[in-house]
């Protein structure tokens, strides 16, 4: 995982709330055996309405994105994180997002921040014409106007984020450990080892 | 005596590898499944960083996403190529990644092919009390056997593979609690569509729900599992119902279950893994069964559910003005005016299958209904897929197949199909579907298309009806 401790720029403002997984890379994108080249499929239904933020040249490159509640709701496709970095998204900014897309983001680097509806109100506003600063080490979002925003984040994810930490590295640390609690497992429920078929 | 605890904090507790300081645990996992769509990049990595499965024997791949439901065999009973060279590419580097790893792999002309949440749970691969995980949201769905069970991304399936553990902190707990005995023509469908209009899409985030009461206890495992399933669309990673008798009668004597000496310990430690007396949720939230009516779907969240009797909302009238805003844009898709009567909506296509739907109890919901009648007119497309070759087999030996062919449906090959149109079943964009799958997200069933969640009955009445329509003006 690429570290990453900032992100400043241009915010696309979208604000909707349920923005689910269907909408962020619709399924016919999901055909793939790589993890790169979503972009071209990102927000495939938001973009097909004339006007919209993301071909707007406004905002062309924007790393950031400003939704409402339940951000990535529905499937678990961590290609909704890998076409959002293939657009060059590096943070997104909602009152709330669903449980595994948080967890893709964060695996891929991709900063999912949570902000109360009010924060959300004003930055929107700003979006549409200023950059926004997060800095990941103070845990803040800010304006050019003096606006500061504090954002909580898991201790773990913040180190993992900011040191670009691989978890599955981490992980194999602990193998010995692992060990340990598979053979405790099979002497106390030797049951769970499936039949073959 | 010890704290009273849930049954989601003895599943928890019994999994904990290890705990750092600041809360997160290493977690294992008990049972994988793999399919074709989230799998091949999680492989890919482990190749790259040059690592190997730890627990082959604790992961089972399935195609079932990608699959065409036409005929797999041609008349020499040779394999039928697959057409899309994306897709048969992806289930090409299922079939090379499974042998390549050690993985057992079940192939697309095996009967015991089929939607891994269906497959999981018949092959008695998912049982009470393990962690299982799997590239996909809905495997909330084997929570109803009383597994903690639930969705992961690639970069989780490719640590899953490499280590059969997950670094998680533990959710919150919330009871889903249905008292009471449902009305005529009320299935498990139409409870959890109902749960989730209750609830809203995000209302369980962050939680682990356990549906108790009376009504759950009631129903078989496959309206348990159909229940479970749909906990992510009210937002919950993870949906739990205690095993019991019912739930231990359903996995005996299933090909990867426990037997002989080993049924009897499992069907033992099984027995202590309810919820405490005395043990408290985060989160209580009752519902009287008396509320529940055949219920549908009229937008583009899951959280847009109706009694069948109900007409379509005025945006307006929404207090949230964000909601009031992705109602207009909801129904601006669905093609759809406020006041409209939802027995008025006419439906061109039928999709009877998915996950949430497609085991050997809603095929028989669906017949039931069906038997002696025909598709209306209108409804251009109509198709059962079942969640397996198994179910298919058993539906063809009770005859169930005749009746869908006979009122007028396809009878299809196994898979996930016109859930999320990913092989070539979709649903033509400005068409509406009645459909049992769980998701009416804009464009899920292919671009344009208007879904309308019911349940397996509700479909088979809308197809003869060629509207929406209350089933309890057919019940047989």
């Amino acid at each position: 995982m690429k570290a990453i401790s900032r992100v400043e720029g241009r915010a696309y403002p979208v604000g909707l709330k349920n923005i689910d997984t269907d909408v962020i890379i619709p399924a016919v994108w999901l055909k793939t055996i790589s993890r790169a080249g979503l972009g071209k499929g990102a927000f495939e239904s938001l973009r097909a309405v004339p006007g919209n933020v993301f071909d707007d040249p406004e905002y062309a490159g924007a790393p950031i994105l400003i939704a409402g509640d339940n951000f990535g709701c529905g499937s678990s496709r961590e290609h909704a994180a890998w076409a959002m970095a293939d657009l060059g998204i590096s943070a997104v900014i909602a009152p709330s997002f669903s449980d595994i897309f948080s967890g893709n983001a964060f695996k891929n680097g991709l900063l999912a921040i949570v902000l109360p509806q009010a924060a959300i109100d004003r930055l929107m506003e700003v979006a549409r014409t200023y950059d926004i600063h997060i800095d990941l080490e103070t845990q803040t979002v800010t304006t050019p106007f003096q606006d500061r925003f504090e954002f909580e984040i898991d201790p773990f994810r913040k180190h993992c984020l900011i040191n670009g930490v691989d978890e599955i590295g981490l992980t194999l640390k602990s193998s010995d450990a692992i060990s340990v609690y598979e053979a405790k497992l099979s002497a106390d429920r030797p049951w769970l080892a499936p039949n073959p078929v | 005596m010890s704290t009273p605890q849930t049954l989601y904090e003895k599943i928890w507790n019994a999994h904990v590898v290890e705990q750092r300081d600041d809360g997160t645990c290493l977690i294992f996992i008990d049972r994988h499944l793999v399919h074709e769509v989230t799998s091949p990049q999680a492989f890919e990595g482990l190749r790259a960083a040059g690592r190997r499965v730890r627990r082959p024997d604790l992961t089972l791949a399935v195609p079932d996403h990608n699959l065409p439901t036409t005929a797999r065999l041609d008349s020499h009973g040779q394999p039928i190529p697959i057409a899309d060279p994306e897709s048969a590419q992806q289930l090409e580097a299922l079939e090379r990644n499974a042998p390549e790893f050690g993985i057992k792999y079940i192939n697309a002309t095996d009967a015991k092919q089929g939607i891994v949440h269906v497959v999981g749970p018949e092959q008695g691969f998912s049982l009470p009390g393990t962690t299982i995980v799997c590239g996909d949201s809905h495997t909330a769905c084997h929570g109803g056997l009383g597994a903690l069970a639930f969705g992961i991304g690639t970069s989780e399936v490719e640590h899953v593979l490499a280590t059969q553990t997950l670094q998680l902190t533990r959710s919150k707990s919330m009871e889903v609690r249905v008292e009471g005995e449902l009305r005529a023509g009320v299935s498990a469908k139409d409870v959890v569509l109902h749960i989730t209009g209750v609830l809203g899409a995000a209302g369980g985030s962050g939680h682990v729900i356990e549906y108790t009461g009376s009504v759950i206890r009631a129903l078989s495992v496959e309206g348990r599992l159909t229940i479970s399933n749909m906990a992510i669309e009210h937002g919950a990673r993870a949906g739990l119902v205690a095993p019991d008798d019912t739930t231990f009668a359903y996995i005996k004597g299933r090909p990867m279950a426990p037997s002989g000496a080993n049924w009897d310990a499992a069907v033992a430690y099984w027995r202590t893994l309810a919820t405490d007396p005395g043990a408290t949720y985060d989160k209580v939230v009752s519902i009287d069964a008396a509320d529940i009516a055949p219920s549908v779907t009229w937008g583009t969240s899951p959280e847009d559910v109706l009694p069948i009797t109900g007409i379509v909302p005025d945006p307006s009238a929404f207090a949230d003005p964000s909601k009031q805003e992705a109602a207009r844009k909801s129904l601006d898709y669905m093609g759809l005016t406020p006041g409209t009567r939802m027995t008025d909506i006419e439906v061109q296509n039928i999709f009877i299958g998915s996950c949430t739907n497609s085991r050997i109890e809603d095929l028989r919901a669906a017949a039931e209904i069906l038997k002696g009648r025909k598709k209306a007119a209108n409804v251009k497309w109509a198709i059962v897929v079942p969640g397996s070759g198994l179910v298919k087999q058993q539906a063809e030996d009770e005859g169930l197949d005749r009746i869908f062919t006979d009122a007028g449906f396809e009878w299809r090959e196994p898979g996930c199909s016109a859930c999320l149109g990913m092989n070539p079943d979709k649903v033509p964009a400005g068409e509406r579907c009645a459909s049992t799958s769980n998701r009416n997200f804009v464009g899920r069933q292919g671009p344009g298309a208007r879904t309308h969640l019911v349940s397996p009955a509700m479909a088979a009445a809308a197809a003869v009806a060629g509207k929406l329509t209350d089933v309890r003006a057919l019940a047989n």
